[in-house]
């Protein structure tokens, strides 16, 4: 298990560079971004020089990169051009999201999960298709349409939710964010621990906890459930990751002062500081994520062994 | 057991979803009404820190409006000049001015302002090393050249042209006659700056202290700001609201939206996507008047062909190719008022702005143009590119239909195409580096309400933007003599003769006056945009 965990974060330090190399480059080949800051009118040449040597911008890029993880790693991830530490940027944008992120697993796992479970155990029923029609029109309608018709009907037209989350986002004004950017994995997780759950009803296990007189419930949960979800966490354990960086058009829709629009806004404005910043931690939480997923399957089935 | 935990679980999810959402709605806007009421308003997260002479947009612009007062103030009506700060500001040749400032006026955490309040400000604004993007505004004043040198480092670090006399007085050398001058002093980059500002620059940086009719109480950068009445104000233009809330959207659907469910009292960008709804969701609630911003389209005059004596006639003719009516009612809804010269009607007649000076060449005539472009030798090239920046502003809209305009009058579906470029950043880039080879989207936002700011800084010989760098002694001559000019209405119409000569060039085809467009809730009264299309929030009334 110890060996398996230090191999696996071995891993992560050439994905890391290249993915952050990536980036780097990506945001560069958008052209000068000091041409942008002055608006409609020429920078003049002065200033946009000194302000090229004060974000390095003057420097070949290969050595931009080497400075700039160079500071990354004294924890220094630069400045925006607003003058803020993009570390600021981060402290503020990381909490709201992870907030959001967390309210869309929990309707995953509570809702996904539940009706993954009913509709399993009732194939074929009027549950089970109806629940399989609803999930196929959630994933069919993209987020945005969900989004912006929630906006409208609950806080424009019944005016149950104010249409856009206020500055702090605090947990309640989350919960119909949350549920729009969870709706489409959240019908993929009905639909995965379902065919989990059809497929491990009739194994040998459960009809032998059965035979020996369990309780229906006791093997439902410790029995059937518990080896049927490791699909199920694989899924919600990558979504993580895409959950947070995805998160941008319902960010912006709900106005949302998360992760996706620092990214917006550092793209827009061409800011490879915020963008670079932002995007390594999102691979630091993805590639985490996924360790976590890959630890969790021997807690789940003890069959399954690390060396 | 276990189960029973997951099922309570679940129950207590849904309970507290059902509880949250019922008591997420209901409580908007807060505090009293009346003359302490506070008005909520769309804003836009500020591209530069928030220092007088280092913002350029009207993001940051419009912060810089409510907690700063000048030497000069625009009226917001009629956009006239008017003494704020200056008791007054004498000139005998132009060149030399003395400027006396008001007693009784304090920055708002009580400190005096004297005239070297105004003298510091400037140079530190002006100083190569502070990296102020509006240094260029101090331009005009002498030694300018050495505190801010093109390249290399300062020689300099104050401006020989500013001296103190007293505490109340101060004198101003510029580098060439410019009798308007003392009218373009009411921009927020001459702004008088408090102590504090240099000796706890980080501090004020994040909570600005000013000395107009707002003080900052809280400012959460990228998201929002809490602006309250400043009691203290001396001016005459106290605020009549408690306060302005402003808050950060990064979608202006969004603004739009909080307007519509009464979440929000003013949204001062109407999206255009709702520009077709806006009359029956606000009725008179919805502003579009006149803001100081042209739209063009501009040349290359640094390539050889579009310089050619035949290119007149070719732009000439693309001018009157462009259906400008037909585009500003049916792309913009009228929110824009076609161009018929290069100026904007916020001048006003007195101030420069004379409707139809451009003439025929300005006018739609499709027979007259095909007539003319190919008199002129043809598009260069045979195929007209015009470079837009794709990511904001939906331009993409209206250069299809200004080429589509040109290619009905051609009778030929490619002698005009849109050519989008990814970013505003790599279009400006673009632009300033003179990598463009066809024309592009220019527009002109007025730094002050003046026919000089139209004209001066973008079509005058190495301008600081006149990207096309186009350049006409005759044009050039008339803009010196006009600001040499001491009677302000002959300054004026010499500035329009110079108009004249561009109408002979057409080195930039004007296109359409742009408009503000805002909106309100039922809450608030009194509300109207300056000529920078900036909401006048000191005299908004909350209900």
């Amino acid at each position: 298990m110890g060996r398996y965990v230090i191999r696996r974060l071995l891993q992560m330090i050439p994905v890391f560079f290249g993915t952050t190399l990536l980036i780097f480059l990506m945001v560069n080949v958008m052209g000068d971004p000091i041409a942008g800051l002055c608006g409609d009118r020429q920078c003049d040449p002065a200033t946009a020089a000194q302000l090229r040597t004060e974000f390095g911008l003057d420097k070949p890029v290969w050595q931009q990169y080497l400075t700039y993880m160079g500071n990354v790693f004294t924890g220094d991830f630069g400045t925006a051009f607003n003058g803020q530490k993009v570390t600021e940027l981060m402290a503020t944008a990381f909490p709201i999201t992870i907030r959001l992120t967390l309210v869309a697993i929990v309707f995953e796992i509570v809702i996904g999960i539940s009706l993954g479970v009913v509709t399993g155990l009732r194939r074929g029923r009027p549950i089970d298709t109806t629940v399989l029609i609803l999930t196929l029109v959630v994933i069919s309608i993209p987020t945005f349409v969900t989004g912006l018709l929630l906006q409208l009907l609950l806080g424009v037209e019944w005016g149950v939710i104010k249409p856009s989350v206020s500055s702090e986002a605090p947990l309640n004004e989350l919960l119909i964010p949350g549920l729009v950017v969870a709706s489409v994995s959240l019908a993929y997780v009905t639909r995965l621990t379902r065919t989990s759950i059809a497929e491990n009803a009739r194994a040998d296990y459960v009809r032998t906890a059965t035979a020996k007189g369990l309780p229906r419930r006791r093997v439902i949960i410790r029995h059937l459930l518990r080896n049927s979800l490791i699909p199920v966490v694989t899924f919600i354990g990558t979504d993580v990751g895409a959950l947070m960086g995805g998160a941008i058009v319902t960010e912006r829709i709900f106005n949302i002062h998360g992760v996706g629009y620092q990214l917006y806004q550092g793209i827009l404005r061409q800011n490879s500081q915020t963008v670079v910043g932002f995007v390594t931690v999102l691979v630091l939480v993805f590639l985490a994520a996924n360790l976590i997923v890959d630890l969790l399957y021997a807690v789940l089935d003890p069959r399954i062994r690390y060396a | 057991m276990r189960g029973a935990t997951q099922v309570r679980w679940a129950a207590c999810a849904v309970a507290v979803a059902l509880a949250a959402t019922a008591c997420g709605g209901g409580d908007s806007g807060g505090g009293g009404g009346g003359a302490d009421g506070i008005v909520s308003s769309s804003w836009g997260d500020p591209q530069n820190p928030l220092e007088p002479a280092n913002t350029n947009e009207v993001q940051g612009g419009k912060v810089l409006d409510m907690i700063f007062r000048g030497l000069k103030k625009y009226d917001p009506k009629t956009g006239e000049a008017t003494n704020m700060l200056a008791e007054k500001i004498e000139s005998k040749d132009n060149q030399n001015f003395t400027i006396t400032v008001k007693d009784g006026w304090t920055f708002s955490n009580g400190e005096k302002i004297t005239a070297k309040s105004f003298v510091d400000a400037w140079n530190y604004g002006a100083l190569l090393k502070n990296n102020q993007k509006n240094a260029y505004f101090f331009g005009y004043i002498d030694g300018y050249d050495k505190v801010h040198p093109e390249t290399g480092k300062a020689g300099a670090t104050t401006l020989s042209g500013l001296k103190l006399v007293d505490d109340k007085t101060f004198t101003v050398k510029l580098t060439q006659k410019f009798s308007l001058w003392p009218d373009t002093l009411g921009y927020p980059a001459f702004a008088p700056l408090p102590k504090a500002f240099y000796t706890d620059h980080a501090a004020w940086v994040s909570k600005p202290i000013g000395n107009g009719p707002y003080t900052i109480d809280k400012y959460t950068k990228g998201s929002s700001m809490n602006l309250r009445k400043w009691d203290d104000y001396p001016g005459d233009d106290k605020a009549q609201n408690g306060g302005i809330d402003l808050k950060v959207y990064t979608d202006n659907n969004t603004a739009y939206t909080d307007l519509t469910a009464g979440n929000l009292d003013l949204v001062d960008d109407v999206p255009a996507s709702q520009l077709k709804n806006v009359k029956a969701d606000l009725g008179d609630r919805y502003i579009n008047t006149p803001a100081g911003i042209i739209q063009t389209l501009a040349f290359p005059f640094y390539d050889k062909k579009w310089d050619t004596p035949g290119g007149i006639k070719v732009r000439q003719g693309l001018s009157m190719a462009i259906n400008r009516e037909q585009i500003t009612n049916q792309i913009f809804q009228k929110t824009r008022t076609p161009a018929s010269d290069w100026t904007s009607p916020v001048l006003g007649e007195d101030g420069g702005f004379k409707e139809g000076l451009c003439g025929k060449e300005c006018t739609y005539n499709a027979a007259e143009a095909k007539k003319m472009i190919q008199d002129g030798g043809g598009i260069p090239g045979g195929q007209l590119k015009i470079s837009y920046n794709a990511d904001t502003g939906s331009h993409k809209e209206w250069v299809d239909a200004v080429c589509n305009s040109i290619n009905k009058v051609m009778g030929n579906n490619k002698a005009c195409v849109g050519a989008p470029v990814g970013t505003f950043a790599d279009f400006r880039s673009q632009v300033s580096q003179q990598k463009l080879h066809g024309a592009w989207r220019a527009g002109w936002q007025m730094d002050y309400p003046l026919i000089q700011n139209f004209l001066q800084p973008v079509y005058y010989t190495n301008a600081s933007s006149n990207d096309g760098k186009w350049n006409n002694k005759q044009f050039d001559d008339l803009v010196d003599k006009a600001n040499a000019e001491s009677d302000k209405a002959k300054a004026v119409s010499t500035f329009q003769d110079a108009e004249k000569v561009m109408v002979q060039q057409m080195p930039v085809i004007p296109l359409w006056y742009q408009n503000g467009s805002a909106g309100y809730s039922e809450n608030v009264t009194n509300v109207s945009l300056n000529q920078f299309s900036v909401p006048v929030y000191e005299q908004i009334k909350v209900k």
